[in-house]
C-alpha cells in the first residue's frame, strides 16, 4: 500500500509547471551569490496530483466518516465557508493595502469580534492569535501585563486544574508564570479547597477548561471566579470547549476575564491535518488596553447616507504583536460565514444537539465502560478503555480496534487524571444511527476485549496500515528524504 | 443543515438518557445566565449568505484590480491550479493532527516530505512540521536559543533590517524572559560589521534576514563565525523563493533557519493564515519546538510514517516544554509542499530569476524617473527600497488614485526613512505595469 515519496517519483528535466520567459530585459546575477545546485525533485503535472491523491486516500477525515476525537470538536465543516474564504475580494487582498480599500475585509472583522464578544459576554475580541495555544499564550500575556500594569510584579503564580490541557501549564510557563496544578474535586470540578489555599498576594490568575476535559460543566466555576478575583487575580477561559455552551450562557458572567475561542473547533473551520486554525482572545472591559495590537475598530462613524470606517487601532497598554499582520483571516471569512447561516438559535442548537449526542452516546456505553466522573455531561464525556478481566486490553487498543469499523478512535490517554482514558466527543453533527452504530461497536469490542483480546491486540486488521513501529522512528530518526546521490548522472 | 436530527430521534434519544427535554442536560449550569438572549440575528440560506459574502467581498479592491508594489513579508505569487485543487481534498483538509498514524498516513507522509523539501532547500538537516508564520518561527528561534543556554545567555543581537512585525513578535514572546535584545536600534543601513561588534560571550543568538526587509542580499558568512566564536547560534530567516537561485544558508553555517513560507503558493489572504517554516542542524533536534514526523514501519513491513520526538512537547512535558505549541498549519504546509513538487528543481530556479530581472528592470526604470533614486550597488532580489523626492506617504496617496499601490512606506517602521518606499515585483508583475508606474510618476513629476 506504500506510496514513493515524491523523491522517488524525480526524473532529470520533468516539469510540473512553466513560468513565460521574461518580458524585460535579463539583468546579471549576483556573482558569488548564486547557489550550486538546487536538489529539488522534478515531477510532471500529472504524477505530483495523483502521488497527493492517492496519499490523500490513506487518510480518515470527517468527510469519511465518524471522527468522535474528544477535546477537537471534530464537526462537519460546511463547504460554502471554503467558496467564501477563496472569493477573489477575500483571498487576493495584500495584509498592508491602504484601508479604505479593504473596508470589506475590516467591516467583516469588525462584524465577527461583534458576534464573538455577543456569544462569550466579554468586552472586546482580538482576532490576531492563530491557534489555541497561541490564544493562551496572548491571554496569558495580557494577565501579566494588567498585574504589572498596577505595581503588581509579585503575581506571577497561574493555577492550573490537573485535567488541563498540556498547553495550559506551557503556555504558562512561556510567559515566564509559575505553575501550580491544581487537583480535581471527586466531581471533577475544581477543588476548591485547593484553591483556597493558594490565593495569595502571588496570585496571577487561574487558567480553567469550562466544560473541562472530562466533558463536565464545572460547578464550581462561579464560586473559583469569586475566589480568585477576591486574591486580586484573574481567570482565563480556554475555550477549547465552547461548542457546549453557544447560546446556552456565557463565561463572562461565569466571571471569566480573558479566554481564547477555537474557530476551528467551534465554528467549523477545517482543522487541515493539523492546522491552520484561529485562536481569538476576548477580553473583560479592564483587560481592553492590554489586547495585542492591531485590532479592528470604527475609526469613524457612519450616518444613513454612509457606512462606517473601519480601521486598525492600537490598544494604549497592548502587549505588542504576536504575530505579522493581522491574524489568519481566511479562517475568520469561514467563521463568520457560518455564524451569518446559523445565527442565534443556529448557535444554540448547535450546543444542544452537541450536548444531546455526547449524552445518548455516553448512555448508551456506561454500563460496558466505567465513566469515572458519572454526570450528566455536556459536550463529550471521558470512559475507561479497560477492563479487570480483560487484563491484556488497553484502552490504546480498543482505539485501534475502532479503527477496523470505519471510525476515528476517540482521544486517548487524555485527560491525564483518568487512566485508560477514551475521549469521545460526538458532535452536534453525526446522526442517531451513526451513534448507534458506533455504541455497537463499542460493546462488541467489549465483547472481543475478554474473548478474543488478540482481535485488539493485533488491531488495525482493515486499515492501509498497520500499527507503525513509534521506538524505531525515534531511534533511527529519519526525519527527510532527499535525491539519491547518483541522481541524474 | 448542519444538525440531523429529527422530532423523533430526539425525543428517542432522551428516553434512552432519561431526561425529558434536552434543555434538562443542563442543569448544572447556574440557572442565573442559562439561555440567554444574544442580540444576534437569525441565521440565513446558504444562497443568501454567498450573496452576502460576495457583496462584502467586493467591497474590497483586490491585487488584481489594482496594480500592486506592495511586498514586505507576503507576496503576490502565481499559485498552480493543481496546489488548490488537492488542498480541496476533504481527506486532507476535514482531517486533524495525525493522532493514528494507520489512518493518517496521508497527513504524515505530506509532513514528512514537507520537511524534505524544506530541508533541500535551506540546506538544514531537519525541518520542523511548521509554525504559524514568518513572524513566530522567528520568536521560537529566539526561544530556542534562550533554551540552549539553559536562560544563561541573556544578549539576542536582531539585524534592524529583520522585518518589524517579526522583531515585535519576538519583544511580545519573550516579555518574561529578561532578556536584552540589541541590533534593532543601528543605523537602517548598517553593515554586518556593526552587528558583529555586538556579539559577546553573553550571546545566545544573533539574527539576520536574507534577503533583508530591504530586499537586499549580503554574504553572512563573516557573521556567522563572529556568531560561533562566542559560542552564540546563528540563526536566518529566507525568503524560499530567493533560494531558488541564491546560496542556502547552511553556506553562512547557520544553526537554525526560520522563514515566511507565503511565497510557496499560499493566497495572500490579508495576511493569513501563512506558513512559519524552521529548520536545524540535527545536532539542535531535540531542542527545536513543533511537530516532527519520522519514517518507520509498520507491522506488515510496509514503509510508514509516525510523529516523532514527541517527549519534546507541551502534551507530554507540560510546563518543562520549550514551546506551547501545538497545531500547526497543516494544510498550508500541504500547500506548500504541492507547489514545491510542481516547481521542482527548474521550476524554482526560472521563478526565483524572473522575479529578479523584473525587480532590477522596475528598479533601474524608477532610477530614470526625475527625483527618484534607488541603490544598485548592494544587490538585491524582488524588491528593493525607492527614495522619493517628497515623503513615501505623499507617493503613495498620489497613486492610489492611479489604482497603483505603489509600496510600503518605511518611516512605519524606520522614523529616518521618511521619503523611502520599499517596491516589490514579482512574476505576477507585468512590464506593462511597471511601465505604467513610471508613466505616471513621470507625469506627477515633484521636480
Amino acid at each position: 500500500m506504500s506510496e514513493p515519496t515524491i523523491f522517488e517519483l524525480s526524473k532529470p528535466q520533468r516539469k510540473g509547471v512553466r513560468f513565460p520567459r521574461p518580458d524585460v530585459p535579463e539583468s546579471a546575477l549576483p556573482e558569488g551569490f548564486l547557489r550550486a545546485e538546487l536538489p529539488l525533485p522534478e515531477v510532471s503535472e500529472n504524477e505530483v496530483v495523483r502521488h497527493f491523491t492517492r496519499i490523500s486516500q490513506f487518510n480518515h477525515a470527517v468527510d469519511i466518516g465518524f471522527y468522535p476525537l474528544g477535546s477537537c470538536t471534530m464537526k462537519y465543516n460546511p463547504k460554502i465557508n471554503e467558496e467564501t474564504a477563496r472569493l477573489p475580494g477575500f483571498s487576493q487582498l495584500h495584509p498592508l493595502q491602504p484601508e479604505v480599500t479593504v473596508q470589506g475585509a475590516l467591516g467583516l472583522m469588525y462584524e465577527t469580534q461583534k458576534w464573538l464578544e455577543a456569544i462569550s459576554g466579554l468586552d472586546a475580541i482580538s482576532l490576531q492569535p492563530a491557534a489555541g495555544a497561541h490564544g493562551e499564550l496572548t491571554g496569558v500575556l495580557i494577565i501579566r501585563a494588567y498585574h504589572r500594569s498596577r505595581g503588581d510584579n509579585q503575581r506571577v503564580k497561574m493555577l492550573v486544574p490537573d485535567s488541563a490541557h498540556g498547553t495550559n501549564p506551557a503556555s504558562s510557563a512561556m510567559s515566564g508564570m509559575e505553575m501550580v496544578e491544581l487537583p480535581s474535586d471527586e466531581r471533577g470540578n475544581v477543588d476548591l479547597e485547593a484553591l483556597k489555599t493558594e490565593c495569595d498576594e502571588t496570585l496571577a490568575g487561574l487558567m480553567i477548561t469550562n466544560p473541562n476535559t472530562l466533558g463536565l460543566f464545572d460547578e464550581n466555576i462561579e464560586e473559583a471566579s469569586r475566589l480568585v478575583h477576591e486574591a486580586g487575580g484573574l481567570v482565563y477561559g480556554d475555550g477549547a470547549n465552547l461548542n457546549a455552551l453557544l447560546g446556552i450562557c456565557r463565561p463572562a458572567e461565569n466571571g471569566i476575564d480573558v479566554m481564547h475561542f477555537n474557530l476551528h473547533k467551534t465554528f467549523s473551520t477545517p482543522h487541515g491535518g493539523g492546522g491552520p486554525g484561529s485562536g481569538p482572545v476576548g477580553v473583560v472591559e479592564k483587560l481592553k488596553p492590554f489586547l495585542p495590537a492591531p485590532m479592528v475598530a470604527i475609526t469613524k462613524e457612519g450616518d444613513q447616507d454612509t457606512p462606517p470606517l473601519y480601521g486598525f487601532v492600537t490598544p494604549e497598554q497592548t502587549i505588542g504583536r504576536v504575530k505579522a499582520f493581522h491574524g489568519h483571516f481566511g479562517m475568520v471569512v469561514r467563521a463568520f460565514t457560518y455564524m451569518l447561516s446559523l445565527g442565534e438559535n443556529g448557535l444554540r442548537d448547535v450546543a444542544m444537539t452537541a450536548v444531546l449526542n455526547a449524552n445518548y452516546l455516553q448512555a448508551l456505553v456506561k454500563d460496558t465502560y466505567h465513566i469515572p466522573y458519572e454526570r450528566l455531561c455536556m459536550h463529550e464525556f471521558v470512559a475507561e478503555g479497560a477492563w479487570d478481566d480483560a487484563p491484556e486490553v488497553r484502552a490504546l487498543d480498543v482505539s485501534k480496534r475502532i479503527i477496523d469499523f470505519g471510525f476515528h478512535p476517540p482521544t486517548n490517554y487524555f485527560p491525564l487524571i483518568v487512566p485508560e482514558a477514551l475521549m469521545i466527543e460526538p458532535t452536534e453533527t453525526e446522526t442517531k444511527e451513526t451513534l448507534d452504530r458506533f455504541a455497537e461497536t463499542l460493546i462488541q469490542i467489549a465483547k472481543e476485549a475478554r474473548e478474543q483480546p488478540e482481535l485488539l491486540k493485533e488491531a488495525p486488521h482493515e486499515a492501509p496500515f498497520g500499527r507503525l513501529d513509534e521506538v524505531k522512528a525515534a531511534k533511527d530518526l529519519i526525519l527527510k528524504t532527499e535525491l539519491p546521490e547518483d541522481y541524474g548522472k | 443543515m448542519y444538525t440531523p436530527h429529527t422530532k423523533a430521534d430526539r425525543e428517542a434519544m432522551l428516553k434512552v438518557i432519561g431526561v425529558e427535554k434536552v434543555e434538562d442536560l443542563f442543569e448544572c449550569i447556574p440557572s442565573s445566565g442559562l439561555f440567554p438572549d444574544l442580540g444576534l440575528p437569525e441565521g440565513l440560506s446558504e444562497m443568501e449568505v454567498l450573496s452576502e459574502l460576495s457583496f462584502i467581498s467586493s467591497v474590497n479592491e483586490t491585487t488584481q484590480e489594482l496594480t500592486s508594489f506592495l511586498g514586505a513579508g507576503a507576496y503576490n505569487h502565481f499559485i498552480p491550479a493543481a496546489v488548490d485543487s488537492i488542498l480541496r481534498r476533504s481527506e486532507f483538509y476535514t482531517a486533524y493532527t495525525p493522532y493514528q498514524p494507520e489512518i493518517a498516513q496521508g497527513t504524515l507522509q505530506a509532513i514528512f516530505e514537507y520537511q524534505s523539501l524544506i530541508a533541500a532547500l535551506t540546506g538544514m538537516d531537519v525541518c520542523n512540521a511548521s509554525h504559524y508564520d514568518g513572524a513566530t518561527a522567528v520568536a521560537e528561534a529566539v526561544n530556542m536559543a534562550y533554551h540552549r543556554f539553559r536562560e544563561r545567555r541573556k544578549r539576542i543581537v536582531l539585524s534592524p533590517r529583520l522585518h518589524p512585525h517579526y522583531r515585535a513578535t519576538v519583544h511580545t514572546y519573550m516579555e518574561g524572559m529578561d532578556l536584552e535584545i540589541v541590533g534593532e536600534d543601528l543605523e537602517p543601513d548598517c553593515g554586518t560589521e556593526e552587528l558583529i561588534q555586538l556579539i559577546d560571550d553573553n550571546t545566545a543568538l544573533v539574527m539576520v534576514q536574507y534577503p533583508d526587509f530591504f530586499g537586499r542580499i549580503y554574504d553572512f558568512t563573516e557573521l556567522g563565525k563572529a556568531a560561533h566564536e562566542h559560542k552564540a547560534l546563528f540563526a536566518v530567516h529566507i525568503n524560499p523563493i530567493a533560494l531558488g537561485m541564491l546560496k542556502p544558508p547552511s553556506e553562512f553555517d547557520a544553526d537554525i533557519v526560520t522563514g515566511e513560507g507565503q511565497p510557496l503558493g499560499v493566497p495572500l489572504s490579508f495576511g493569513g493564515p501563512y506558513l512559519g517554516l524552521f529548520a536545524t542542524k540535527k545536532e539542535y533536534v531535540r531542542k527545536m519546538a513543533g511537530r516532527l514526523a519520522g519514517e518507520t514501519v509498520d507491522t506488515r513491513g510496509q514503509r510508514g510514517y509516525v510523529l516523532t520526538l514527541n517527549t519534546r512537547e507541551q502534551h507530554i512535558r507540560r510546563e518543562q516544554a520549550t514551546s506551547n505549541i501545538c497545531t500547526n498549519q497543516g494544510l498550508i504546509a500541504l500547500a506548500s509542499t504541492v507547489y514545491l513538487s510542481l516547481l521542482g528543481k527548474n521550476g524554482l530556479q526560472d521563478l526565483a530569476e524572473l522575479n529578479y530581472h523584473k525587480a532590477h528592470y522596475a528598479a533601474e526604470q524608477l532610477s530614470t524617473v526625475p527625483g527618484y533614486h534607488v541603490n544598485m550597488e548592494v544587490p538585491f532580489f524582488n524588491e528593493f527600497v525607492l527614495h522619493c523626492p517628497v515623503p513615501a506617504a505623499e507617493v503613495n496617496d498620489m497613486l492610489l488614485p492611479y489604482d497603483i499601490l505603489g509600496g510600503y512606506d518605511l518611516s512605519k517602521d524606520y522614523p529616518s526613512m521618511t521619503h523611502e518606499l520599499l517596491v516589490a515585483v514579482t512574476e505576477a508583475t507585468d512590464r506593462s505595469e511597471i511601465d505604467y508606474l513610471i508613466e505616471v510618476l513621470e507625469e506627477e513629476s515633484y521636480e
